[in-house]
């Protein structure tokens, strides 16, 4: 391929969106844990069921905090009553568990048999007395992570929309906040208000873990920039308030409903950034927030060299190999990004779905990232074809795929290093701190091999006979 | 509706989908939204499968909602056809897309003008049967699809094989040790002289069921997967069956002689009795091991069984008959084959529980408190809750129920391997109880401190806060990393900024 012929932007296909990946309900296996007094409720059949009961492995015996409202004949057929049926499954859960809200996860059998999640809600929580919240994470219309949009979008309607007046305030319903006062006399609570800058609030939205959301908190307080809340906070009734004006920012790149109902029905302005992660994505996330601030930011230069420094025995390990991104969980953007970063050529980027809008500063920090690297932009695949992928990677022979657990194994006896890619879902990593922790997991394959290189076990199927 | 979290036995297109993939060359495509295809990692995490699993999915989604989706599965199953030659494609509804009504048998019909291959829709309907069942059917529909085909074509073999000769039914993947299992009954066929005519689905082609007809008998291992195409063939050629599970040394010794008495009916002469005797008294230590001294300290021990139909009713007969152990309860989520199952056990336990629902086998499990549970995964944890060791003994299953090394349930080895797991299961048991008696196996006071035990720095709340959210097990490690952290930059205060700039600087 001639110089002349690289293609200069981002070239997007779309194929034919048979692949592999989570269904959205499983959403659910942390957000149960992020939101620690909520309850879901699965409502779908056997096949929902099963999946959950696989895919999360052992903490189904951790007695958590959702269940099935599994249908059976006579709800596909009406001849029991939804209302009456859910009627009875809620009260249950409120007897056993008394929850703060009971989140409705729509599957795909509620939404072919139409059945009225959201008219009969309101309804119910008027009857039952705890807030019941809709979200249709459905393999219909979604994959994966898009689950945790269905229902955060879901959850920014319920979002307080007055600020409680000052002297409610001092008493902080916001668990971070709480966090970061800890213990702290009022007026060293004023003078540390002092330590931020005067800017609009700013919410964030996207469920990360705890020790994240420090960290991110943190990183902000350093540029004098206050975080008042989280969508989603620790508990359903530490939802931060929204008023009309406030600044929103997203943390991960699945996240375009909710930034949508923040945006038209919260009337919230989003700060359109690259997500954080890796320590580029970081720094460029916090300096798109400071700009719209107007706040300059500082030592975020020697910050970021000091991560990359840091990562260095890690990078050299990946530095000019390639990487192949079948695409299941919608990080692929971010994550090819700041591969390039470290010298990896990235070949093709697999995406379930992809919002131009909300990702553009993504997009467009990838294209500059391959430029400024030196290396071909990726081919971007929407909604791929996982068979014809396979046949891509047999000729493009990537360094490393990063796939799903169906291609995993079989891709490995072939000789073709594989990443699990739901791991990135739920390993720690956002900002600064944890970019060591992605290329813990991108290079693990590569570690691995090395140590095996001499033994000869590369191909571990016997060769197809060619017909 | 029905409150649940947890499920033994799976939904129907599970079993489908196991039978078919079992087959060689046999692809299943799947009717079914986005997500649905977790069979596939399933199969490649489980049973650590080096190929492809041969299932796909023609998804379901909002266009197919409005126009019906018979272009995409025509086009699916044509496609597939072309990329990979398959003998068979197997068309496989999901509860989802069994609410659509559409009308797949047209699309089949479709699909197969221009396809290879032979195409079938799998007959199941998803919300009358479960993944048991519907594997049953599944095989059934199969072999009953080529041995028809075979049929018209003139193709069906004429009579027996020469030497007296047995299809064994039921091996499939991601069963119980299936693959273990099926290498020993090959085993003790080759010891009594029959010849294996097929074994079938497990690594079977469909071009060799028309050949089933020409065994002398067919043996189906498992209760819960072949007896619909045992009694099929046993209908149509009036070949014999044999439904003894040769789980434990008198259950196996009954099969042998079963085994003998049919093919003795069909002209063969065969006298096995010395060959069990043989077996049972020194070559399977499971007799002996009876006699031994360590068997009579299990005498009168309570436990308590759960599982599906095969494993459940096998090591219930085995427990109480061949171990002198007092099975309190013994209970199996097969419902719909509840009858068998107290036919098979209700002599060798007090009492017998029918049921789906976990939290009534853990309420049970609570009220009896045996000394040791043989159940599912599921029962592995209740008994981790209360603290009463538990040997897995059928599915629901995780990856460490797929051994990599010889683990057979069935036959002379299986009951080696039966008597280990249950004695295993027991004396784990004691000690742990010896353990809680005499407090612990190092009373001593322990002496030296480790490193984190003095410190010279102070916490803040903050600090201990963020701490207090590490994991347990690296907790110690992440505290010393950054005390020493703290220590080398002169910090007197660890408040959560110091402790992640700590992370950063060790890269931990």
């Amino acid at each position: 391929m001639t110089i002349a012929q690289e293609p200069t932007a981002l070239n997007f296909e779309c194929e034919t969106g048979n692949y592999h990946t989570f269904c959205p309900i499983s959403c659910v296996a942390w957000l149960y844990q992020k939101i620690e007094d909520s309850f879901f409720l699965v409502i779908g059949t056997k096949t929902c069921g099963y999946f959950l009961q696989n895919a999360m492995g052992v903490m189904i015996f951790a007695e958590p905090r959702y269940a099935m409202a599994e249908l059976e004949e006579g709800d596909i057929s009406a001849q029991l009553n939804d209302y009456a049926e859910l009627k009875r499954l809620c009260e249950q859960i409120k007897r056993d568990r008394n929850p703060s809200v009971i989140v409705w996860i729509g599957t795909c059998t509620t939404e072919i048999i139409k059945m009225d999640l959201e008219g009969l809600a309101p309804k119910l929580e008027g009857e039952i007395g705890i807030p019941i919240v809709v979200a249709r994470a459905n393999g219909l219309d979604y994959a994966f992570t898009q689950g945790e949009d269905t229902v955060l979008a879901a959850m920014a309607h319920r979002c307080p929309d007055k600020a409680p007046v000052a002297e409610a305030e001092k008493n902080e319903r916001n668990a971070v906040q709480k966090l970061l006062n800890f213990g702290k006399k009022k007026e060293l609570v004023a003078q540390e208000e002092s330590e931020y800058v005067d800017h609009p609030p700013l919410v964030l939205f996207g469920s990360l873990p705890d020790p994240v959301v420090t960290q991110l908190t943190l990183e902000l307080k350093k540029q004098g920039i206050k975080v008042s809340g989280w969508l989603p906070a620790k508990r359903f009734t530490e939802l931060p308030v929204l008023e009309e004006g406030y600044y929103v920012a997203g943390v991960n790149p699945f996240l375009s409903r909710t930034a949508t109902t923040l945006m038209r029905r919260r009337k919230c302005k989003l700060i359109g950034a690259p997500f954080p992660i890796g320590p580029d994505g970081t720094r460029a996330w916090i300096e798109k927030i400071c700009s719209v601030f107007g706040i300059t930011p500082k030592g975020l230069d020697e910050r970021e060299a000091q991560i990359w420094a840091g990562l260095e025995d890690y990078v050299k390990l990946i530095r000019g190999k390639s990487v192949f991104f079948m695409g299941d969980n919608l990080l692929e953007v971010s994550l090819a990004r700041f591969l390039v970063r470290c010298g990896m050529t990235v070949q093709e980027v697999g995406i379930p779905y992809m919002d131009k809008r909300y990702q553009a500063a993504e997009l467009a920090m990838l294209e500059k990232a391959c430029q400024e690297m030196g290396v071909p932009l990726p081919k971007m695949v929407e909604k791929p074809d996982n068979y014809n992928q396979v046949q891509r990677i047999y000729d493009l022979k990537p360094d490393l795929v990063i796939t799903g657990m169906a291609h995993a194994n079989p891709l490995e006896a072939r000789g073709i290093n594989t990443k699990w890619s739901v791991e990135f879902t739920f390993a720690q990593i956002h900002g600064f701190t944890n970019a060591r922790d992605i290329l813990e997991l991108v290079t693990r394959p590569l570690r691995r091999n090395n140590n095996l290189k001499d033994l000869g076990w590369d191909k571990l199927v016997r060769e197809e006979a060619k017909i | 509706m029905k409150l649940a979290y947890w499920m033994y036995a799976g939904p129907a297109h599970i079993g489908t989908l196991r039978v078919a993939t079992s087959f060689k060359n046999v692809h299943a495509i799947m009717h079914a939204p986005l997500g649905d295809d977790y069979f596939n990692v399933m199969r490649s995490m489980l049973s650590r499968e080096r190929d492809f699993t041969p299932v796909t999915t023609s998804v379901v989604d909002r266009h197919v909602l409005a126009r019906g989706s018979q272009e995409k599965v025509v086009d699916n199953i044509t496609r597939k056809d072309a990329e990979e030659h398959p003998d068979l494609i197997v068309l496989t509804p999901t509860c989802t897309s069994s609410i659509l009504q559409e009308d797949l048998e047209n699309f089949v019909e479709r699909a197969q003008l221009e396809a290879k291959g032979d195409v079938l829709l799998a007959d199941v309907n998803h919300y009358r049967v479960n993944e048991l069942q519907a594997g049953d059917r599944t095989l059934h529909q199969i072999v009953q699809y080529y041995i028809e085909k075979a049929r018209k074509k003139g193709e069906l073999p004429e009579g027996k094989t020469a030497k007296p000769s047995v299809n064994i039914i039921g091996i499939s993947t991601l069963g119980f040790h299936n693959n273990h299992d099926c290498t020993e009954l090959k085993r003790l066929m080759a010891d009594l002289g029959i010849e294996v005519n097929a074994v079938i689905p497990e690594g079977a082609s469909v071009h060799e069921l028309k050949n089933l007809p020409r065994a002398w008998f067919n043996l189906v291992p498992y209760r819960e997967l072949g007896l619909m195409t045992a009694s099929y063939l046993e209908a149509e050629f009036g070949t014999p069956c044999i439904d003894i599970v040769p789980m434990g040394v008198v259950e196996t010794a009954r099969c042998i002689r079963k085994i003998q008495e049919v093919i003795n009916a069909q002209g063969a002469d065969v006298n096995y009795e010395d060959y069990i005797n043989e077996q049972t008294l020194y070559v399977s230590q499971a007799a002996w091991f009876s006699r031994s001294i360590d068997c009579q300290n299990l005498t009168g021990k309570k436990a308590v069984v759960f599982g599906d139909n095969t494993h459940a009713a096998a090591l219930t007969k085995i427990l109480s008959r061949e171990m002198g152990i007092h099975v309190v309860w013994a209970g199996t989520y097969c419902k719909y084959d509840a009858d068998w199952f107290r036919e098979q056990v209700s002599e060798y336990c007090d009492e017998v529980l029918i049921t789906e629902d976990h939290g009534e086998i853990g309420d049970a499990i609570a009220r009896v408190e045996p000394s040791a549970i043989f159940g599912t995964q599921m029962e592995r944890h209740v008994g981790k809750r209360l603290d009463i060791p538990c040997g897995v003994i059928a599915a629901p299953i995780h990856v460490q129920n797929f051994p990599i090394g010889y683990k057979p349930f069935l036959g002379y080895e299986g009951t080696n391997q039966i008597t280990d797991l249950i004695y295993n299961s027991f004396t784990l048991g004691m000690e742990d109880h010896l353990l809680e008696i005499f407090g612990g196996h190092d009373t001593k006071e322990v002496i030296t401190k480790g490193i984190s035990a003095e410190s010279d720095l102070s916490w803040t709340k903050d600090g201990l806060a963020e701490l207090n959210k590490i994991p347990g097990f690296v907790r110690g490690k992440v505290k010393r990393n950054t005390e020493k952290f703290a220590r080398d930059r002169g910090f007197k205060d660890i408040s959560a900024e110091v402790l992640y700039a700590a992370k950063e600087a060790v890269g931990a």
